[in-house]
């Protein structure tokens, strides 16, 4: 019975290791062939965020045919598991290798330490190496417009929002949201609830559900899968996709979605590597650099319309500023002002307070 | 409607998919057989239950799938653990794995695609009873289903010959064997029922709860209706309570959150679990609290010739 036991852990983790075993080099492969890993945290079919770092994965083979191999490995965890994918992929002659998700951070470190001449890109990470970049999107920037629409959109005046993780970028896009929202309304009320999971479709589905039995008429959330706008339109009421347009599944519902869209990012990194002026950086970019960008605005007033497609230009041109200070925290008190006239970087990428007008405590703070 | 109304409207449906697969581990356990593979069989129930419904726009269709996906990939377990008699432990972890590698390939091109959701039930006067009537005469057919099925398991197991034959094979299948009973084909029997209601409640996420497909959206219910069943000592009244006080707590922490009530949600989270962890301890206290663990349950059976 033991031995039988052992076979099974063993034949799972020889299983779980297959997928990353089809990374191992293939003998013929040319030494001037550019070997790619990516290492996902959900599924590429999520169709919210590793599906779109796939969309960017497919660009660069359009783009550089036989000059290059990729490899991905999907619904890898955060952890020991991202860790040791991660080495596998180095370990396999992957010269580049982008780990999409923000709980690999350490693992990345370790891994490059390892392996100095193998260049790494971290999405949504805040530690470098000589060997490590790090890589985001201005989210909170498309939160501004969603708040700015949803304010004007919601008849009871509730929103909800369905977290993932308390994690900092997550809490920047409901502050954004808010101070957004309040703008127009300034009696905006938020729901928050937090799923503790980047996907999971039911639990998505059932948040989404207790928000609008609790008032809420606009959903918005920071999860992956499209089961929220599904409901919402299932309701009658409206929703903001996310990650990726799930105007499909909200054909009603859905307002417009925030797109991470990854694609010249990646591009320009492959190249850099090819031409041999790849370096360590960091780089954040919005609305201005298309890093982000908006899903059509549909299943509005043309009003409306207008004012997101002007806020929309105005965060692009720098004009509007989410994070504009005076920034009041709950408490009521200031938030320090480090960036002269709005919050600087540091302090949006590090947020852990909640503005004014959030009726709701920052989960284990 | 009502807060309470849409909350209790919440719960039946989270309860559902848990109570299926629950329902058909029940019956394979009761016979001996340990089958870890629920997961797996759900997920590949989901996917195939969706393709169903996706290619003939029928949710009976897809519901059918779903459970012939599940039955199909049972038997391959029934082949391994009765047939070769390999470890149930084993096998169970192997058609996991097996499964959701083979739910993402047959899923893939459905990922994306749309389906309209089962219809729910609606008469006329009865359904717009308040509070009790969306509640009792307007769920989704795959409810009255789940229920219709505990009730029919628990009848057959304490009331009827066919259960305690079942009983038997589980509890001492030599015995049941010298009596002249086919061991091996009663556990396939039962293994293939399991195998049905964990497609059908696979079936159930992609048909009802969230109306799409994508890899890996059972999230981990499968394991949770495997410890459904040891939570209900494996007895079908406490399964059904069972798996409504975790769609409950479920449900109801997210309320909690969405009220404000300030309580961490990670713990909230946890609180599922947790209870079923406390419940099990409850049980374990009362002398045995009254469990009908199956003596034989997760040994091969290999008749002497």
């Amino acid at each position: 019975m033991n031995k039988a036991i052992m076979a099974a852990l063993v034949l799972a983790a020889s299983c779980a290791g297959l997928s990353a075993a089809t990374a191992q080099d293939k003998p013929d492969s040319k030494p001037d062939k550019l070997k790619i890993g990516f290492v996902y945290v959900g599924p590429v079919g999520d169709f919210g965020w590793s599906y779109q770092h796939d969309q960017a994965r497919q660009a660069i083979i359009k783009e550089f045919g036989d000059r290059v191999e990729t490899t991905f490995l999907e619904k890898v965890g955060e952890g020991p598991d991202g860790e040791r994918s991660i080495e596998q992929l180095a370990r396999a002659g992957h010269k580049l290798i982008f780990a999409t998700s923000f709980g690999y951070m350490d693992s990345v470190i370790k891994v490059a330490k390892k392996y100095p001449d193998v260049k790494f890109e971290h999405a949504t990470g805040y530690k470098r190496e000589p060997n490590v970049s790090t890589y985001a999107g201005r989210f909170y920037e498309g939160r501004t417009i969603q708040g700015t629409i949803a304010a004007k959109v919601s008849k009871k005046g509730v929103l909800g929002y369905i977290g993932s993780f308390p994690v900092p970028e997550v809490i920047s896009g409901i502050n954004a949201t808010m101070l957004a929202a309040q703008k127009i309304n300034p009696n905006i009320k938020i729901k928050i609830v937090w799923v503790n999971s980047w996907f999971n479709p039911g639990k998505e589905a059932d948040a989404a559900k207790a928000l609008i039995d609790q008032g809420a008429d606009v959903i918005m959330q920071h999860t992956d899968s499209a089961a929220a706008m599904q409901i919402a339109n299932d309701r009658g009421i409206h929703a903001f996709g996310q990650d990726s347009d799930m105007i499909k599944f909200g054909p009603k519902a859905q307002l417009t979605a925030i797109v991470n869209n990854w694609t010249p990012y990646y591009v320009s990194r492959v190249k850099a590597v090819m031409d041999g002026n790849w370096a360590s950086q960091d780089v954040w970019e919005g609305l201005k650099d298309k890093m982000i960008q908006m899903a059509p605005y549909t299943n509005m007033p043309d009003d409306v319309k207008k004012l997101a497609a002007d806020t929309e230009a105005g965060i692009a041109a720098g004009t509007i500023k989410p994070f504009a200070c005076p920034i009041v925290d709950q408490d009521g008190k200031e938030v320090e002002c480090k960036g002269g006239d709005q919050l600087d970087d540091g302090q949006i990428r590090g947020m852990n307070f909640y503005v004014k007008g959030i009726d709701d405590k920052i989960p284990g703070k | 409607m009502g807060l309470i109304e849409a909350i209790l409207l919440s719960i039946v449906t989270a309860s559902t998919p848990l109570l299926l697969a629950a329902s058909g581990e029940l019956i394979a356990e009761r016979a001996g057989v340990l089958n870890l593979g629920v997961e797996g069989m759900m997920l590949i129930g989901a996917v195939c239950g969706f393709a169903g419904a996706w290619a003939t726009g029928s949710t009976a269709i897809g519901a059918l799938c779903g459970i012939a996906a599940g039955v199909a990939l049972s038997a391959m377990f029934a082949l391994a653990t009765i047939g070769l008699a390999i470890n149930q432990v084993a096998a169970g972890l192997a058609l996991t794995i097996l499964g959701t590698g083979l739910a993402g390939l047959i899923g893939a091109p459905f990922v994306g695609e749309n389906i309209i959701a089962a219809p729910h039930l609606w008469l006329p006067w009865l359904t717009d009873v308040p509070l009790i009537g969306k509640l009792l005469f307007g769920q989704d057919a795959l409810v009255y289903l789940a229920i219709g099925l505990i009730a029919a398991i628990a009848y057959v197991l304490a009331r009827t010959r066919t259960g305690l034959i079942l009983r038997a094979v589980g509890d001492d299948p030599a015995s049941a064997h010298a009596l002249g009973y086919n061991v091996a084909a009663i556990r396939t029997l039962a293994v293939l029922f399991g195998g049905g209601c964990a497609g059908l409640a696979g079936a159930y996420l992609t048909l009802a709860y969230t109306p799409f497909y994508a890899p890996g959206m059972t999230a981990g219910r499968g394991w949770i209706a495997l410890a459904l069943v040891v939570f209900a000592s494996w007895r079908p009244g406490r399964l059904v309570a069972g798996a409504i006080l975790f769609g409950a707590v479920s449900i109801l922490q997210l309320h909690a959150q969405a009220i404000g009530l300030g309580v961490p949600s990670q713990l909230m989270s946890a609180l599922p679990y947790l209870a079923t962890v406390l419940v099990l301890v409850l049980i374990s206290r009362v002398r045995r609290g009254g469990s009908v663990a199956p003596a034989a349950l997760g040994t091969a059976f290999v008749p002497e010739r």
